[in-house]
């Protein structure tokens, strides 16, 4: 590797834990390092998008051959940035699911905005006030995933996403090679013992451990799905597999989808409840279904509950 | 002529903020004002979500301390189901929790803070990070970087993963710990504490010792302390009693349990974060630098001061150094650093004493829960500060309502004021360049934010 790209970082609604995904490439990352110019990234380095001086009106980056945007986007604030992100990066990459899908902040799209923040403004502990609407960036009507606001040319989803895909990823356009990203489902590199169908028609809640030996690998446990507990492997995107199985299978803990669907515009919900169905699960046995849509509710697949306020229906 | 100087966003922190300084026609500080900019909803739309699904859901509030949020809520959960973990189910629990803590405060100190110290506060921003510590000191940066990712590695073979968890369950634990486990997580936290011991001692000579001036002044304010003790003072991050120190020294322990009673939020319009006070003082709330009212501070620093003593050697010999240092409690906001240095010693030393113990390899942990109403109060010391998840649920075991006391918002009164102080002091009569808009965001990141 001799060439070097300048790359531009951003978070718009986010929990950066993106931003350590990219600092667990661990030793990989030094060597990342030698070829990447950053130019602004918040979390690493001090370009400001206001000026060095806190000068400038309009928030600015600096021209960047590559960017990279993690969360979604949820105000003004957001759009703004990610505006100029799309207008001085040549390729930019939606990191994570929130930036990919909208990820769990995307669940508050069952309520109205507003509703979120009154709630949060009013909990028992809260002095009586306002919600604050003065120097702070206004909300949008609902959390949008970012390629529902810009173009985005490569989607790298995961909660966190995985640091050896974020690796190869940068390398590849270091290199100016091609890259694959992983196109199977979670179950695909799930090492668990499936029989076909299990012996229950029902969800049944964690609320106790699943049934395996401590002492063998993931290899030597029953699928999860056909232990009855949901497991949302069929229905999302493979990705997270490290030290020989999926990392909640390597936990014990069944997936809950957090790299999103497989295909990029599938739907987690209704993939599910098929896949429920030919597991020979009632899928009526789930409470909370909206839940299968925790990372993936974005692009209007969660839409806000229906109100009666004052008497008239309202969306 | 009136202006404001818009540092935005306050760089190398964890959060979203920014930093508006108001001048006066004179050039000279009228105000300062730190606008937390973002805000999710989360007490809003875990709602109607069962209740054990809470814990794999608020850890994203935070990718830097997700194994905080996971447990602080594990625990609130535990109590709205009314079910007690075996003893392994809790001591796997605190020995991820310390373990996150290691790789915390390594990455704080060396990947946020240590450029402005390493590098120098005035040298350019381009090279004022990590990749210019890279440049400047490469072994360094190697050996920071290695043991950064033992400790994740550490946590991702036990337990699955190491960022946003999901090993914790209502009732306990996900998966028992099996003696190899045991024998290679001893091996490697031994040498993270060879390093804890490293970091501290690197820090006071060539840190703390060059910059006496600043870490004695920048920011300094004088305010309470909250953390976490047990029953004989001694410092505690997993569980305990909350303890309340005034600015005078004076101590109020109490369970979290009863944390309305003791602390309130105060909104201002013009942050999305809450400001965490102490409402038991019965001042109400003030941020004024020369009477301040209700003003505690959370974190690394405050539970150096509140404790009496650390229940483990290296880090209560680092503690009584400090101690003759800067006397009790220790009130320069830089010496955050310090602390969260000291408290990596005990991070260390607490994940060594646990994996010590005969049953951490029991196989029971995990007690089976029912859904059923109830309510329960969880917390932990985070990074940041005590984190308080407070969670009722109804009979099918859903979240009716939840509130949340994150570990950040305890120190954002003091962070505005710490700003104030040392806007006010650095800028005067208009004349204010790069170095000295730095030194306030210092004053920031010392809060780890």
């Amino acid at each position: 590797m001799t060439l070097t790209i300048r790359v531009a970082e951003e978070w718009l609604h986010s929990c950066s834990g993106c931003e350590i995904a990219i600092l667990n490439t661990g030793e990989s990352l030094l060597e990342l390092l030698e070829h990447l110019d950053i130019v602004h990234m918040p979390v690493l380095m001090d370009h400001k998008l206001s000026g060095q001086l806190g000068e400038k009106e309009q928030l600015t980056v600096p021209e960047a051959d590559v960017g990279i945007v993690s969360g979604g986007v949820a105000n003004e604030e957001h759009v703004e940035i990610l505006l100029e992100m799309r207008k001085k990066c040549t390729t930019l990459i939606a990191l994570g699911t929130c930036a990919t899908h909208g990820g769990i902040p995307a669940m508050a799209n069952e309520w109205p905005m507003q509703q979120c923040l009154t709630t949060v403004f009013s909990t028992p502990s809260t002095d009586s006030c306002s919600v604050p609407d003065q120097e702070v960036p206004l909300f949008l009507d609902r959390v949008y995933a970012t390629d529902e606001k810009v173009a985005v040319d490569i989607l790298i989803p995961g909660c966190p996403p995985d640091p050896d895909t974020i690796k190869h990823v940068l390398t590849a356009l270091i290199q100016r090679t091609e890259f694959k990203l992983p196109s199977k489902s979670v179950c695909d590199t799930c090492p668990t013992v499936r029989k076909g169908k299990g012996e229950t028609d029902k969800v049944r809640r964690f609320l106790d451990n699943a049934d395996y030996r401590a002492d063998q690998p993931p290899d030597t446990m029953r699928c999860l799905l056909e232990q009855g507990l949901l497991c949302m492997g069929p229905v999302t995107a493979a990705g997270c597999a490290r030290h020989g199985a999926p990392q909640c299978i390597t936990a014990r803990v069944p997936c809950r989808g957090c790299f999103g669907p497989v295909r990029q515009k599938g739907n987690q919900l209704l993939d599910m409840m098929n896949a429920l169905a030919s597991n020979g699960i009632d899928f009526k046995s789930l409470i909370d279904r909206k839940s299968l849509l925790r990372f993936s509710g974005a692009h209007g697949r969660i839409r806000k509950r229906r109100f009666k306020v004052k008497g008239i229906r309202q969306r | 002529m009136a202006k404001v100087i818009n540092i935005q966003p306050i760089t190398r922190i964890e959060g979203h903020a920014r930093v508006a300084i108001h001048l006066d026609d004179n050039g000279n500080v009228q105000d300062t004002r730190l606008h937390v900019t973002s805000l999710r909803g989360f007490e809003k739309f875990i709602e109607g979500r069962p209740a054990e699904e809470i814990p794999r859901i608020v850890n994203r509030i935070c990718g830097i301390c997700p194994w905080m949020h996971h447990l602080a809520s594990t625990k609130a959960v535990d109590g709205c189901f009314d079910v007690v973990p075996p003893p392994a189910g809790h001591k796997l629990r605190e020995l991820c929790q310390v373990m996150a803590h290691i790789n915390d405060k390594i990455l704080h100190f060396f990947f946020l803070a240590a450029p402005d110290f390493i590098l120098s506060p005035d040298c350019d921003f381009s090279v004022r990070n990590v990749m210019g510590i890279v440049k400047k000191e490469p072994e360094l940066a190697a050996r920071v970087v290695k043991m950064r990712q033992l400790g994740q590695v550490m946590l991702e073979r036990f337990a699955g993963r190491a960022l946003h968890p999901v090993a914790g369950v209502v009732g306990g634990f996900a998966k028992p710990m099996l003696e190899e486990e045991r024998r290679q997580l001893l091996e490697d936290n031994r040498t993270l504490l060879d390093f804890a011991c490293y970091a501290l001692d690197y820090a006071k000579n060539n840190v703390f010792h060059q910059y006496q001036d600043i870490i004695g002044s920048l920011g300094t304010i004088t305010t309470g302390f909250l953390g976490t003790v047990n029953h004989v003072g001694a410092l505690k991050l997993y569980d305990g009693q909350l303890r309340l120190m005034s600015p005078d020294g004076q101590t109020t322990d109490f369970p979290s349990e009863s944390y309305l009673d003791y602390l309130a939020e105060h909104v201002e319009p013009w942050s999305y974060s809450k400001m965490v006070y102490a409402k038991c003082w019965d001042q109400k709330f003030c941020m004024d630098l020369n009477k301040p009212k209700g003003i505690y501070r959370a974190n690394t620093l405050a539970r150096i001061n509140i404790c009496d003593h650390i229940a483990t050697p290296r880090a209560q010999e680092a503690l009584e150094e400090f101690r003759t240092h800067f006397g009790r409690p220790a009130q320069a906001t830089l010496l955050y650093h310090w602390a969260r240095l000291i408290e990596l010693i005990y991070a260390c030393e607490r994940s060594l004493e646990l994996l010590a113990e005969d049953d951490i390899t029991a196989p029971e942990i995990r007690t089976p829960a029912e859904p059923k109403a109830g309510r329960g109060i969880g917390h932990v010391e985070a990074p940041r500060g005590t984190l308080i998840h407070d969670y009722e649920t109804d009979d099918n075991g859903c979240i009716v309502r939840a509130n949340m006391i994150v570990g950040t918002t305890h120190n954002i009164a003091s962070m505005n004021m710490s700003v104030k102080q040392a806007a006010t002091s650095l800028i005067q009569n208009g004349v204010y360049d790069e170095t000295i808009l730095n030194k306030v965001e210092m004053a920031v990141r010392a809060y780890d934010p």
